[in-house]
């Protein structure tokens, strides 16, 4: 049995690699098939859209030009485009997406990565990520300003001395205060990663863009 | 039939002949792909490492994008390099040792052909931006269908020939056999299933098997194939032990494939489901150590032929490193390990160990002891071949020497609070003298490709110095 074609190709190649898949995957696949998985409209939360109109007025003309109004739907488009350009630039390769509970890491970044963080369509595939050279990211969002985002995609070592990520000019329109479609939907994307977290800094106190114009 | 590859084929008249039964035109055109993709491949990690010590000359040009670079780096290692060698290896191994050809010319031309497309489209997608966000697996979605179907007629193509042997099937083959079927699952497995089936956490499961199956599913058993075929053909004696053979081939078939997960250690996977992997892999360690004990116990006897033979010294030096990769996978892998190293450089060192370390010697080695057999002619310079090995080994050795401390420092910066920027500039002489392990490791390849070149000028020898499967004193 163990030097026979059937025994190897059976036991050996389908059998042993079933087995292991059965084990490694279907049993997480099963333990949360009740976790709803969100679209990306679904993760579009008060924290995002207070960014993503703070992009709409910002870059103005850009914003208008490539997604119109601040809606759900059209950062719900520009999440979308943000995720492929995460993963088309390789950013996944040098940035991780999880925060684990050993190594001092949630008092870096906040809160240990949890199973339901990653249960919508934009980790499809799962962001995880095997390497740092630069930080975690899963907790990015509300970090920085997007005028701070922008300057940093657009030249890294301007605000950050001796980093050595690679320059994203391409986002732009030629200057930082210029962002193309592609980079709105990145400076979006990095917004969102853990917008969605109690402890999301700074904007606790949202509201939307239009209840504050109808203030007088 | 293990006899066939001692035989003299040809001047045995009831075996076919040599010429009847490999296409070394095939042979040497896989490897000539091969070597194409691994100059690609090293550029990308080149560019890599200009742009970590901010020397890269090439910043801000969308095409030449390190983050892009690097995936074509990886990708061009396993699907250009390390497949390519592999198959040319292949069309080599596995008609002398069924002494049977394979299923078609005509199917192999055409799977040279559509992978060779198939490799280039993955790096002109990946160039262009459309990679799938999987580790190992970044070829563009829409190519996946095609190269798996690639992969099946490969499988088809050589399953004919073993098929078709008649009585008990060597080791090698049932490393080449589980490897076409594992091949073709992983790839299926790794590349549809987190995109389309299971998203986040599960599917992030799955993604590190898909990593893990790569190396241990695809890589692992067609180089050990290859070890178990070319060692004993080489040494002109069999190996040591047949049991301790199917403890390794049984034992790797059986741990390897539940490790994956180690790559995902203190992820909100299941943390049962960590322990099993992390048990696994300590346990594939045990194995590892059978296989290598075999092959020590192998050259028992006839240990000068490491120094006198370069073929069987590429080889050798390829499982000592194979035994350090696995005994640091069996420590790195606990979660002890993994608090501090996990994301650090010290992962780089050993993914560079593994695939080009252990593999890319390996069949360095397979490839100084075939050329002359293809080419029908001796190397043109003995010299280059050892410049070749030493440059090649000692590159390799210092680049995994120089990341793994890497790894340790910075794992020491993160855990210790220190502001991010003082692990990157921590990192900078470690990135330095990484830039210079690898321009050690161009230049190795530089010779072998100049080697190459001066040799194929050479023109041919008379054929009756070089028949196929005698040893060529050139490579002594």
């Amino acid at each position: 049995m163990f030097e026979s074609k059937a025994g190897v190709l059976l036991i050996g190649g389908l059998g042993f690699f079933a087995f292991a898949f059965v084990s490694n995957a279907v049993v997480p696949i099963l333990m949360y098939r009740d976790l709803p998985e969100q679209t990306a409209e679904e993760t579009v939360n008060a924290n995002l859209m207070y960014e993503f109109e703070d992009l709409s007025r910002r870059f103005p003309e850009a914003f208008e030009k490539h997604y119109g109004q601040p809606t759900k739907e059209n950062a719900a488009k520009a999440l979308r485009l943000g995720r492929d350009l995460y993963i088309g630039e390789g950013c996944w390769h040098c940035h991780s997406q999880f925060v684990r509970p050993v190594s001092n890491e949630s008092l870096r970044w906040g809160p240990v990565a949890k199973t339901e963080e990653y249960q919508n369509e934009l980790q499809r595939p799962v962001m995880f990520g095997t390497r740092r050279v630069g930080p975690d990211l899963s907790r990015e969002g509300g970090r920085r300003s997007n005028d701070w985002q922008a300057v940093h995609l657009f030249r890294p070592e301007t605000v950050s001395t001796g980093s050595p990520m690679p320059e994203y000019a391409w986002f732009f329109d030629g200057d930082p205060s210029k962002p193309s479609e592609r980079g709105l939907a990145v400076l979006t994307y990095i917004q969102w990663l853990g917008s969605w977290l109690e402890s999301y800094p700074y904007y606790e106190d949202y509201q939307p863009v239009e209840t504050m114009e109808a203030a007088p | 039939m293990i006899a066939g590859s001692f035989e003299k084929e040809g001047g045995d008249g009831d075996l076919p002949r040599h010429e009847d039964l490999v296409d070394e035109r095939l042979v040497r055109w896989h490897f000539l792909a091969a070597l194409t993709f691994l100059a690609v491949s090293l550029l990308g990690g080149l560019l890599m490492a200009l742009q970590l010590i901010h020397w890269n000359p090439l910043r801000g040009i969308e095409l030449l994008s390190p983050g892009r670079w690097r995936m074509v780096h990886t990708n061009a290692i396993a699907y250009g390099f390390l497949a390519n060698a592999f198959l040319g290896a292949l069309y080599w191994a596995v008609p002398r040792l069924t002494l049977k050809p394979v299923q078609s010319p005509a199917l192999s031309y055409f799977i040279y052909f559509a992978w060779q497309a198939v490799v280039l489209a993955t790096a002109v997608g990946i160039l262009l931006g459309q990679a799938q966000g999987v580790e190992w697996g970044e070829t563009p979605v829409w190519i996946d269908p095609v190269a798996l179907l690639g992969l099946l007629l490969v499988a088809v193509n050589f399953m004919t020939p073993i098929a078709r042997a008649k009585g008990p099937l060597y080791v090698t083959l049932w490393y080449f056999m589980a490897a076409f079927v594992w091949t073709f699952l992983t790839y299926a497995m790794g590349n549809f299933v987190p995109q389309y089936v299971a998203a986040g956490t599960s599917g992030g499961a799955v993604a590190g098997l898909f990593i893990h199956d790569l190396v241990g599913l695809f890589v692992t058993p067609l180089g050990w194939g290859l070890m178990y075929y070319f060692v004993p053909v080489i040494l002109r004696k069999p190996i040591w032990s047949h049991g301790l053979s199917l403890v390794g081939f049984w034992g790797l078939a059986f741990f390897y494939p539940l490790n994956g997960i180690h790559h995902f250690l203190y992820t909100p996977i299941p943390m049962f489901l960590q322990y099993g992997a992390v048990i696994a892999t300590v346990a594939v360690e045990m194995v590892v150590t059978t296989v290598i004990i075999n092959f020590f116990a192998t050259i028992w006897g006839s240990g000068r032929q490491v120094v006198t033979n370069l073929p069987i010294r590429w080889f050798y030096t390829g499982m000592v490193l194979y035994f350090v990769t696995c005994l640091q996978c069996a420590l790195q892998v606990t979660l002890t390990f993994q608090a501090l190293i996990h994301f650090t450089d010290w992962v780089v060192g050993h993914a560079h160990l593994v695939m080009f370390g252990v593999f890319s010697l390996w069949l360095f080695g397979v490839m100084t002891y075939l050329f002359p057999r293809l080419l029908k002619r001796e190397w043109y310079s003995q010299q280059l071949c050892e410049w070749h090995y030493w440059l090649s080994t000692a590159g390799i050795v210092l680049m995994f020497t120089d990341l793994t401390l890497a790894g340790i420092f910075q794992g020491y910066y993160w855990s210790s609070l220190q502001s991010w920027d003082v692990s990157v500039d921590g990192s900078q002489p470690f990135w330095i003298v990484r830039l210079f392990a690898g321009l050690g490791i161009i230049g190795g390849q530089l010779c072998f490709f100049y080697n190459i070149y001066r040799t194929y000028q050479l023109g041919p020898k008379p054929a009756a110095a070089t028949a196929s499967g005698e040893p060529i004193p050139a490579t002594t």
